[in-house]
């Protein structure tokens, strides 16, 4: 069927702020969509409220609302702009969600506006965990014998009659949050009670555990007409009982043979068919290792992180051509646009094997369980192509950027056979390398199944790789074992040290023996048809290795790096720069390569960069991509700390950096260096200095006072940073940074109180261009990408916005800044202080060019091959502030993850961002707080429970709340104050009282917000992290600084949610 | 042990021996499923080919005689980038190192398939040879290779003896040239008595049992190669009685009906084929492995047949209606799974056209 001709302006609801479960897979999906909805002519209305993401670009869409996600904001949006479409599927569950609520209360209908893509009896029919079930039943679909419990006794008692364990599910929500397995009824009860009020509906599946069998997933796509096809099918590494998007997941199934494929296939394509799905949809099933059994664990009616990862996976777009068949097409009308010359029916058949490795936050968090479950912990991954399995595995290991290469990156060779038998039963993110110590030390490999139950075939795939480390330790290297151990995927430096040679002695062996890398396609087809897209993956070999990749003759070539994995303070930004500048020198004229190993970006889907390379970025990957590609320059200042660290790397090779150079960068980043530079300018600073030992940064924190901040060089979101109060924190914090070898000193600083303010500039080394100056909410301490940022300042003079602009001005004339710099500052009155220079790209970039119009990335790129910011038609310096006030809001994932401190400071927690944007700053703030979901007031109790050194500052804001109509609990010493200041307020019992205490009340889900706020140092509080996990895990909102419950009290006492004002993004004018 | 494959073009891949150390000179094809390998090396559809698998990671799950396509194997070799040196699969009863030495199937390990298989994508199919001699002489094994060809293909894989496969449904008697046990299955499943003929028995032996339909099967080769077979067929075109062609029998049917057919560049083999029915309108993903292909150009002008499917990717003939009768032929494997989106109606509807099961 073609086109359907009435679809002429379509709603596309994006995902919202980066968390854990709903990350960057869905701008990549939403871009692909509003590109291929573009491409038919069609009116594209976006709706997200994350500023980060590449969708919300004027490029992506004719109208771009980066909004709240709320069912108010969407009515509004669809009264004023009609659409006639909403395509709600490639939002992911958040954009699913809304959709369905507008569906469900006949909004959609009164309005003549109709949801394409899917309907909303089939979303019902999928997510419904009852509607399911009957569905399932009726096709004869086997799912685990379960039941849909609203309360806590009836999941008590339907347990009884299956037995535990039992698996818990609450209904419409993601990444499994607040799901689990119970063993016992007190974990039962524990986890439904959660479940239950995370759901939104009120809803938890209680389910025979089936932990222990294969996890397999088929990604599904069918069109209105009813043609369905297999994108591809995936097995988990790790059996059931680990999220999917914690495991380690390999594409295509291993260990499946053709009658199980077929049986699991037909089933996936029949459940599509009887749903009635249009366009994309993942089907998750539970294999028992020993026979035909298996069971439907789970249906997502939408694109998700496993389309993303089948797409990158195969080569087949996936959210193109579900958009497509959203808009009436049929498998057989849609070209396949990696080969160009085949369809979206053909089914995807691969030559290789992928690998995907989950990133967990677990360097963040380090008081934080590293057990994975059915709640999902990830906040990113990668994944990995070659065509063996080891060699994928290897390749993955060492994309995560965790200071692992190889399976003995994790040592636990002290522990005895009976130790690590106790440990192979903790499944947390080092199973791997527990596996690979217990091979070494010759547990069976029966014996280690019989524990893991991962599949034998995964676990001898280990063992090959033990070996082959045994055989470079032992043996005498042959050009034999080296190209063996090469096909294996063991990066040079890991040969070297396993070999006792030197990385240069391996890297010249290798060329002696002919051994290198040779490049092929990702075609969808195995080689059968041509393909027209060069995405590429490395193997490998020697002179019999065909090489598929060659240079482009006569063009002028880019190598633009990627920033690798999604982390705590390395997210979606950094693709979005990435992305920005491979355009801008496309429009160029250059040819432009990629290299990345994230399958959920923008960055590495088919037809970005002209060319694109799947790997690792470490310097051995790259440098083989360049000897193949002999790029004119690299930019490195785009692609987050991630690029950066490969500068050095890159210079060696001969590559030309583009942009700042080399030397001015680690001038930034050198202490002594840029102290120089600093006082050339006579720009004030922090005292501080730069010490290796505990012993140095005590004299040194001695030497300049308490507080002081400590921290390791180059490091991105402040990983390591810390605010020490006295000579046992130092020593801590110094134990905990130097527990990973640093190749560069770590700083120490005096703290300074005062007020933060960040600016992104271009510069083209002789002139500055800053778009925008930005505050942030809490004081200096709490690390910038966690605060609350606000563009243009509101509280600071002009005197001191001046200043910031001159020593912004200085700073990159002095550092010979060409391209992009990021510097932050601290306000003390009319004192301004710089505390941090990075002359890169930073997370700030894609918020403040889209509020305030300017696209600093395409500047920054066309100022990088030599352009003048005059020439591009902008004056200098600090620009003409916009007219509306813009809030990003830091957004968090702390109810993913079990045992993290929530309380902010330097080190960054948030995984996501959302924008509040409006003419006011009160109706900002509100829609930004709203975005990030916190939805107040609803019952209109808090608890306020602050250190002593706020307690000054606590009284008014309390007394605001209180004006609020809220009921104010807190603790003795809280309580007195408040109410010598005459507020209203309950005392409450600490923990170790008798209760009714705070945690009983907390418990009791009648709490809108906690604001505790931490005393700084080590010693820590333990009944205040005690208190904030369990409000954070019982939904309750916790604000760890007063700042932040200033600004939430504000936005409280000014704002209606029934009558928001909308901006439209793409009216922004260019300046 | 050394092994090399050398092509009919100069070629030379070395690689790791696998299996029987014989020296084999045979078509050299590619198939593309990622899973299957036991039913491809069991299905006769492959005499006289030794099939590169174009998935990197063969015998991972092992091998599990159930799933054979047929009582022997008929592949010549088997290429292969990596052998599992392990099986898991809970039905693997053997491996497949130990598989192709009791078939005595040469094979080689080790080499960039994917090299391979884009120079028969550029090329086309070609013949080559399997060897572990290192003293190889391209100047003598090239002519050799270009001369080489395989006779008697269906007469190889075909049934010497007549077999019978009791059922209370209607009665087909099905014409073994090469034919695969899941098509047989797909009958007794649905309720058929089936009769298996050995590919050279003549249309009147057949007639005179009285079939309720005959389905001509798939099988291997060039089908203008089977000429007495083709006047038997067109015996049975002549016949008002309902037939059904799969593979090769959509081919010979095509042939004696005065169409025609050709040797396609590389073929199509894998179980990825999207084919559009044209009646339905729906695609269906479809299992192949085939060299040559029908063209029912002659067969569309005269009225004799309408194409009902086609290939989506290269329009190549996929199905054939004979207008007037009750025949029926496809090229791919029809489905085997139940529902609307499978081609496994093909089936029912045979059995429709027998009477049904009363």
């Amino acid at each position: 069927m073609p086109k359907m001709k009435d679809i002429k302006k379509v709603l596309v609801i994006g995902s919202g702020p980066i968390i854990i479960g709903q990350a960057a897979e869905f701008d990549y999906a939403g871009t692909q969509a509003c590109r291929a909805l573009k491409e038919e002519g069609i009116e594209v209305v976006l709706l997200n409220s994350n500023p980060a993401t590449i969708m919300t670009d004027k490029d992506m869409a004719d109208r771009v609302y980066i909004e709240p996600l709320t069912v108010e904001v969407v009515e509004q949006l669809i009264i004023k702009e009609k659409p006639d479409s909403v395509l709600p599927t490639l939002g992911g569950q958040a954009g699913l969600n809304l959709a369905m609520e507008l569906a469900e209360s006949g909004f959609l209908k009164e309005h003549n506006v109709r949801l394409i893509g899917t309907t909303p009896d089939t979303i019902k029919r999928a997510e419904d965990r009852q509607a399911f079930k009957d569905t399932m039943e009726k096709i004869n679909e086997p799912i685990a014998a379960s039941k849909v419990v609203t309360t806590v006794e009836d999941g008590v008692a339907f347990t009884n009659t299956i037995g535990y364990p039992v698996v818990l599910r609450p209904a419409y929500t993601l990444g499994g949050s607040g799901g689990g397995i119970a063993y016992n009824e007190p974990e039962l009860i524990e986890i439904l009670e959660n479940g239950l009020r995370l759901s939104r509906v009120g809803e938890v599946l209680v389910e025979r555990c089936i932990s222990g069998w294969k996890e397999i997933e088929y990604e599904v796509i069918r069109d209105s007409a009813g043609n369905c096809i297999t994108v591809c099918n995936m097995e988990n590494v790790d059996p059931v009982g680990v999220h999917t998007g914690d495991s380690i997941v390999v594409a295509p199934t291993q260990t499946l043979g053709a009658k199980e494929c077929n049986m699991l296939r037909t089933s996936a394509l029949n459940i599509i068919t009887e749903i009635g799905i249009t366009g994309g949809c993942n089907v998750q099933f539970a294999l028992h290792p020993e026979s035909f059994e298996y069971c439907v664990i789970e249906v997502n009616p939408r694109l998700s992180r496993s389309s993303a990862l089948a797409s990158k996976a195969t080569g087949y777009p996936i959210a193109k051509v579900a958009s497509k068949i959203a808009l009436g097409y049929t498998l057989d009308e849609i070209p396949n646009a990696v080969t160009g010359n085949t369809f979206a029916s053909f089914e995807p058949t691969i030559d290789y094997c992928v690998v995907k490795v989950p990133r967990l936050p677990f360097d963040k968090f380090i008081t934080a369980k590293r057990t994975l479950t059915t709640q999902m912990k990830a906040t990113g991954e990668v994944m990995s192509i070659c065509t063996n399995f080891e060699g994928a595995l290897m390749k993955a290991i060492r994309s995560l950027e965790q200071h692992v290469d190889c399976l003995q990156s994790y040592d636990f060779s002290h522990l005895t056979e009976e130790e690590l038998l106790e440990e192979l039963k903790v499944v947390d993110d080092r199973r791997i390398w527990k596996i690979a110590e217990a091979i070494r030390k010759g547990i069976p490999q029966e014996t280690i199944y019989d524990i893991t139950k991962i599949d034998r075939w995964f676990i001898d795939k280990i063992a090959v790789i033990v070996e082959m480390e045994n055989a470079l330790q032992t043996e005498e290297l042959t050009g034999e074992l080296l190209l063996e151990a090469k096909r294996m995927e063991f990066p040079d430096n890991v040969i070297a040290r396993m070999t006792g040679k030197t990385e240069d002695e391996i890297k010249a062996m290798r060329e002696e023996c002919g051994i290198k890398a040779a490049y092929k396609l990702v075609d969808t087809c195995a080689g059968e048809f041509q393909a027209a897209t060069p995405y590429y993956y490395s193997v490998y070999g020697d002179k019999e290795t065909e090489n598929e990749a060659i240079a482009t003759p006569d063009k002028k070539k880019v190598l633009v790096l990627g920033s690798g994995p999604i982390r705590i303070g390395q997210g979606i930004e950094f693709d979005f720069c990435s992305v920005h500048c491979t355009w801008a020198f496309a429009k160029e004229g250059y040819e432009t390569i990629i290299i990345n190993n994230n399958p959920e970006t923008v960055s590495t889907d088919f037809d970005i960069a002209d060319k694109l390379y799947f790997e690792p970025l470490t310097p051995e990957d790259v440098e083989n991509v360049v000897n193949i590609e002999k790029p004119d320059g690299a930019v490195v200042q785009f692609g987050g700390q991630t690029a950066i660290k490969l500068t050095e790397a890159l210079i060696k090779m001969g590559v030309k950096i583009l942009g700042t150079s080399a030397e001015d960068v680690d001038a930034a980043e050198d202490r002594e260096l840029f102290d120089g530079i600093l006082e050339q300018c006579q720009i004030p600073r922090p005292k501080g200095d730069t010490v290796f030992t505990a012993e140095e940064a005590k004299e040194v924190a001695n030497r300049l006072g308490y507080p002081v901040l400590v921290r390791p060089s180059y490091v991105l979101g402040g990983q390591g940073m810390r605010i020490a109060v006295s000579d046992e924190d130092v020593e801590e914090y110094i134990g905990i940074i130097n527990q990973i070898a640093q190749d560069h000193p770590i700083l120490v600083d005096k703290y300074l109180v005062g007020k933060e303010i960040e600016v992104d500039a271009v510069c083209d080394g002789e002139e500055i261009l800053i778009p925008g100056i930005m505050e942030h909410i809490e004081r200096a301490g709490v690390h910038s990408g966690d605060s609350i940022s606000v563009y243009p300042v509101q509280t600071i003079s002009e005197n001191a916005k001046a200043t910031i602009a001159e020593y912004t001005r200085r700073l990159a004339k002095a550092l010979h800044v060409v391209g992009m710099i990021n510097i932050q500052f601290i306000v003390c009155g009319e004192e301004v202080y710089v505390i941090e220079v990075n002359p890169r790209s930073s997370r700030t970039v894609p918020y403040i060019s889209k509020v305030t119009g300017i696209p600093i990335v395409p500047l920054a790129t066309k100022v990088i091959l030599g352009y003048k910011l005059k020439d591009l038609g902008y004056k200098a310096g600090l620009q003409e502030e916009a007219k509306h006030i813009a809030i990003k809001m830091p957004v968090f994932s702390f109810e993913k993850i079990r045992g993290a401190d929530i309380s902010l400071g330097p080190e960054m927690k948030s995984t996501g961002e959302c924008l509040g944007i409006a003419e006011t700053f009160n109706e900002a703030l509100y829609k930004a707080f709203i975005g990030a979901g916190i939805r107040l007031p609803k019952h209109k109790n808090m608890i306020i429970t602050v250190r002593d050194e706020d307690k000054e500052d606590i009284i008014p804001i309390a007394r605001r709340f209180e004006a609020q109509g809220y009921r104010i609990y807190a603790t003795l010493g809280t309580a007195k104050v408040l109410k010598e200041n005459g507020i209203k307020v309950i005392r409450t019992n600490k923990l170790e009282q008798p209760a009714p205490n705070l945690m009983d009340l907390i418990l009791g889900h009648k709490i809108d917000v906690v604001i505790d706020t931490p005393p700084q140092g080590v010693e820590h509080q333990k009944d205040g992290f005690l208190i904030r996990r369990n409000a954070i895990e019982t939904g309750v909102n916790v604000l760890t600084s007063l700042d932040t419950a200033e600004a939430l009290v504000t936005s409280l006492e000014n704002t209606d949610l029934n009558n928001l004002t909308l901006v439209d993004i793409a009216t922004i004018d260019k300046r | 042990m050394k092994a090399f494959l050398i092509l009919e073009d100069g070629h030379v891949f070395t690689g790791t021996s696998i299996g029987s150390k014989r020296e084999v000179i045979s078509e050299i094809v590619f198939n593309t499923s990622m899973a299957g390998y036991l039913e491809v090396m069991s299905d006769p559809t492959y005499l006289g080919q030794a099939v590169c698998m174009t998935y990197p990671l063969i015998g991972n799950y092992g091998i599990c005689y159930e799933d054979q396509e047929s009582r022997n194997t008929w592949v010549d070799g088997v290429i292969v980038r990596e052998l599992s040196r392990i099986p898991s699969n809970f039905r693997s009863v053997d491996t497949i190192q130990h598989f192709l030495m009791k078939h005595d199937i040469p094979g080689i390990a080790g080499i960039d398939t994917r090299a391979l298989t884009r120079i028969l994508r550029e090329k086309g199919t070609m013949n080559g040879m399997i060897t572990v001699d290192e003293n190889y002489d391209l100047d003598t094994i090239i002519p050799r290779l270009k001369a080489y060809k395989k006779e008697d293909a269906v007469e190889t894989v075909s049934r010497r003896e007549k077999e019978l496969v009791k059922g209370n449904g209607p009665k087909v008697a099905l014409m073994d040239f090469g034919v695969r046990n899941s098509l047989v299955a797909a009958l007794t499943d649905r309720g058929c008595q089936v009769t298996v003929y050995p590919a050279h028995t003549s249309a009147e032996t057949i007639l005179k049992d009285a079939p309720d339909g005959i389905l001509l099967s798939n099988g291997p080769g060039d089908p203008k190669a089977n000429p007495s077979v083709i006047e038997e067929v067109k015996k049975l075109y002549e016949a008002e009685i309902p037939v059904m062609g799969v593979g090769l029998g959509h081919q010979l049917m095509a042939l004696a009906a005065g169409g025609d057919t050709y040797k396609m560049k590389c073929g199509h083999r894998g179980s990825n084929y999207p084919v559009k029915g044209l009646e339905t309108g729906m695609t269906y993903i479809s299992s192949q492995g085939h060299g040559y292909a029908v063209d029912a150009s002659v067969l569309e002008e005269k009225n004799i047949a309408k194409v009902s499917y086609t290939n989506v990717n290269d329009g190549t003939n996929e199905g054939l209606e004979y207008i007037g009768k009750k025949i029926f032929t496809v090229q791919f494997q029809p489905a085997a799974e139940e529902g609307v989106q499978y081609t496994s109606s093909l089936y029912n509807k045979f059995v429709e056209m027998m009477g049904g099961n009363k």
